[in-house]
Order: structure tokens, then sequence, then C-alpha cells
């Protein structure tokens, strides 16, 4: 019997002031019944894994509008790679170009959701990808 | 289990994270993990930090970090927020106003959800207050979630309770009415640059003077109502920050001082040893009744008025407890 609750840190990386989206998506991931930590925007991937190891979060979802993804994106993976939390699942979305996708993919992003990704499909996506730990 | 409890006492963040997350799923075996953690708990002052939704808790409580670093203590931060009783979801953005701290070593923010609770704080902060407590960080905040008049389960777990009151929510009845009024150590006029501060406070003082010994035997200490204003104006609300550090500080000193600690560990502790013996002898006896579809026997006769509660209860508890 496992009454596990999936522990979702949703953050913007960067200097990308642009949180409308992700606040939808917290709200998505509150209905569905994960518990979501918010930390809005203009963060560093060092808060953002800081945070994410006092929260034992199972997923990381980071958001970009600004471009910078590349940069910020796999440095968060790294960082908690680093500290040993590869079990950590990290998404991202954003505006991020296809020629973009395969490099995060190989730095360790899980999945990436663009522009006219469904809120059901996010949910659903970390139902099917993301088993809370024992 | 006891391999967590380990890692928690060398100081390991991510494991004490889930040791709590374990308390909050209700993690069967987790007790034993507790069971090596309970003995070296009890040095921390514990702080709770109270009131309406949008008082400005966690601006204060992120404030009231720096205060506290700047004095040389580590802080631990249990941050609550509701759970959707739709959803079991919930939305935790407390930390988002302290950021600035994330990476400071000396401090652990923790945030929960309600779970269901309705006291103001969830069942697992008294167990999360030792795991903070073992990482030996000396001032423990916590913080409840937004509260009305009589969430008052933190009185349970802090030594010092903060209750943050800010202008316009009501005329001074509400300053006389029980619950919520009562249990504040300290009561904090925040926002109070804003209209009818003076009022509230005028109101809150008058209702402080009024109390004969000045709350719950803890005769002497004479509650104070600080003023903290505008948060856009940094310098003059770090200061009033600071200046409730000290009142908070000065509060456990005259707890200790005054032999009153001890009777404050006495009601924490019942409360942990009441809890420890539902979940060891109810809620054993719960899980039965439901696994085997009894409890739906046992409802369907209350319906039907075959039998009533107590009958009932009484017929389960003979069978239960010889």
């Amino acid at each position: 019997m496992s009454n596990r609750k999936i522990r979702v840190l949703l953050a913007k990386p960067g200097l990308d002031g642009h949180d409308r989206g992700a606040r939808v998506i917290a709200r998505c991931f509150r209905d569905a019944g994960f518990e979501v930590i918010y930390t809005g925007c203009h963060q560093t991937p060092e808060m953002i894994a800081a945070v994410a190891l006092q929260e034992d979060v199972d997923v990381v979802g980071l958001s970009c509008l600004s471009g910078a993804h590349n940069y910020l994106f796999p440095q968060v993976a790294k960082l908690l790679q680093d500290k040993g939390a590869n079990d950590i699942t990290v998404i991202g979305g954003g505006i991020i170009p296809e020629k973009d996708m395969a490099g995060l993919y190989e730095a360790g992003i899980k999945e990436i959701f663009t522009p006219g990704a469904t809120l059901d499909s996010l949910v659903e996506w970390i139902n099917n990808n993301v088993n809370p730990k024992e | 289990m006891k391999e967590l409890s380990k890692k928690v006492l060398e100081g390991d963040i991510r494991a004490a994270s889930r040791l709590i997350r374990n308390l909050e799923d209700q993690i069967p075996n987790t007790y034993i993990a507790m069971q090596e953690i309970f003995g070296k708990t009890g040095n921390a002052h514990v702080v709770g930090i109270t009131g309406a939704p949008g008082a400005g808790k966690s601006t204060l409580t992120d404030e009231l970090i720096c205060a506290y670093r700047k004095k040389g203590d580590t802080v631990g931060v249990l941050a609550v927020d509701p759970t959707s009783p739709f959803s079991g979801g919930a939305l935790l953005g407390d930390r988002i106003r302290m950021l600035r701290h994330a990476e400071d070593t000396g401090v652990f923010i923790r945030s929960l959800a309600t779970r269901g609770a309705m006291g103001g704080i969830s069942k697992a902060v008294g167990e999360a207050i030792h795991v903070m407590d073992v990482l030996k960080k000396s001032k423990i905040i916590v913080e409840t979630v937004g509260v009305g008049q009589q969430e008052v389960d933190i009185i349970n777990h802090a030594h010092t309770v903060a209750v943050v009151l800010v202008p316009g929510m009501g005329d001074e009845i509400q300053a006389l009415k029980a619950g919520l009024m009562e249990i504040a150590d300290i009561f904090i006029i925040n926002k109070a640059d804003r209209d009818g501060a003076g009022k509230l406070y005028k109101e809150t003082l008058n209702m402080v003077n009024m109390s004969k010994d000045n709350k719950n035997g803890a005769q002497g200490w004479r509650i104070p109502v600080l003023l903290v204003e505008s948060v856009l104006e940094p310098i003059k609300f770090a200061e009033s920050v600071e200046a409730l550090r000290d009142k908070i500080d000065e509060h456990y000193q005259y707890l200790i001082d005054n032999d009153l600690l001890s009777e404050r560990m006495r009601r924490k502790t019942t409360a942990e040893l009441n809890e420890a013996l539902w979940g060891t002898i109810l809620q054993p006896i719960l899980k039965d009744l439901h696994a085997d579809g009894e409890i739906n026997r046992l409802v369907d006769k209350l319906l039907t008025k075959a039998s009533d509660p107590y009958s009932l209860a009484a017929e389960v508890a003979s069978k239960y407890m010889k």
C-alpha cells in the first residue's frame, strides 16, 4: 500500500520573467493531485538544485521562454547528478526549437513540452513516467 | 529505515527531507527511524508564525531568517500550505518569498501540505520539528497555513507563538474572541503603514491589557504588540524584524528563567504520545475494519437504526481490547 504523493518543483531559471505558463501548470498539477512547490522566476540552476534536494521532489519542471534553455536546463540536470540525485526526473518546457531537443535529451532532460502541449498530456506523462520514491 | 536515520544524523539534507516525506506519507516502519532520533531532540527553539492568509507570514519568515543568520543561528523552516479537499494536491508557494536563502547551508526550508489536518498545520509537523532539531538547527520556524479564528494546533508544537495581524480585518469585537487571539506570545501588526493600523494597534493593546495574567499562566510575560511597516522600505523593515527576533528570544529566555519551558514541553509531549497511541492502537483496528468490509456492515446498522454508534464502538472495543 503506497500513500506516496508525487512532489514536483516548478521553477523558472534565468532572466525570463514570463511565468503565466508556469502558473497555469502549477494549478493544473495541483488539480491532478500532485504537491507542487512553486518558486517562480529569476533563479540560478544552483538555487533550483538546492531546493529540489530540500524538498525531496520526484520531478523538477523547468520553464524557459527566453532562449537560454541550452545552458540552463543541462546545468540543473548536471548539478542534481553531481549531488547524487540522478533519480530526480528533470523535464522542461517553453519556446524550444526542434534542433535543440536532441542536445537537451542527451544532457539528461527527460521530456520537453512546447507550445501546443495540452495540460492533460503533461499530467499523463508524469503519471506514466514518474514513480514516487519508495 | 535505520540507514535513513543514520544519514539524517550525519546531516544529509535529502535524507532528512525523505524522512519527513515518509512521515507525511505514513510509510510503514518510519517509526523505526524516529526511534533513533527521538532521544537526540529537544535542543532547538521552536517558533510559530501564524495569521490570516496574505497577512505576510512568509515575508516575515524570510526576513526573520536573515535576522537569525546575522546573530549566528542556524534556521529550519517548516512552511505549511493547504491540501485541496478535492484533488488531494497542493500548491506550496511559501518559499517563493524565501528564495535568497536557497543556497545557504545554515538554512533548511521544507514545504508541507496539510493533508486534511484542520488545525493550521499538518500531522507530520511535530515529527518534522524533531528532524530539523537533530540537524542541529538552533531556531525552527513553523509557518502555519493562513488561519481563521480557531486553527490553533501550533501551540502544541511551538515554544513561542507570534500571531500576525493586518489592518482591515474586523472591529474590536474580533480582538476579544477566543481562539487565535488567545494563543499569541507576541502580536505583530504587519503592514502597519496601511490605514487602520493605529486603530488595530490600540484594540490589540487593549485586549492584551485586559488579560488577567497575560495568558497561559505565564505570569509576568507582557505580550508585546509590535508594529512592522512596509516591506518596500527594506532597511526599516529589517530593523523591525530584528526587534521581533529579539522579542522572540526574550520570550524563550523568559520561559527558561521561570521554569515554564517544561510546562510547554509536557503539553507538546502529551500531544505526541496521543498521536502515537492513536497510530498504534486505533489505526490498525480501523484498517482491519475497512479491510474486511466490517465498517460498511457497522454503518448499515446505524443507517437502519438497528444500533447506535456508542454500542457499536463498545462492541468493537470488547473484541480488540483484551
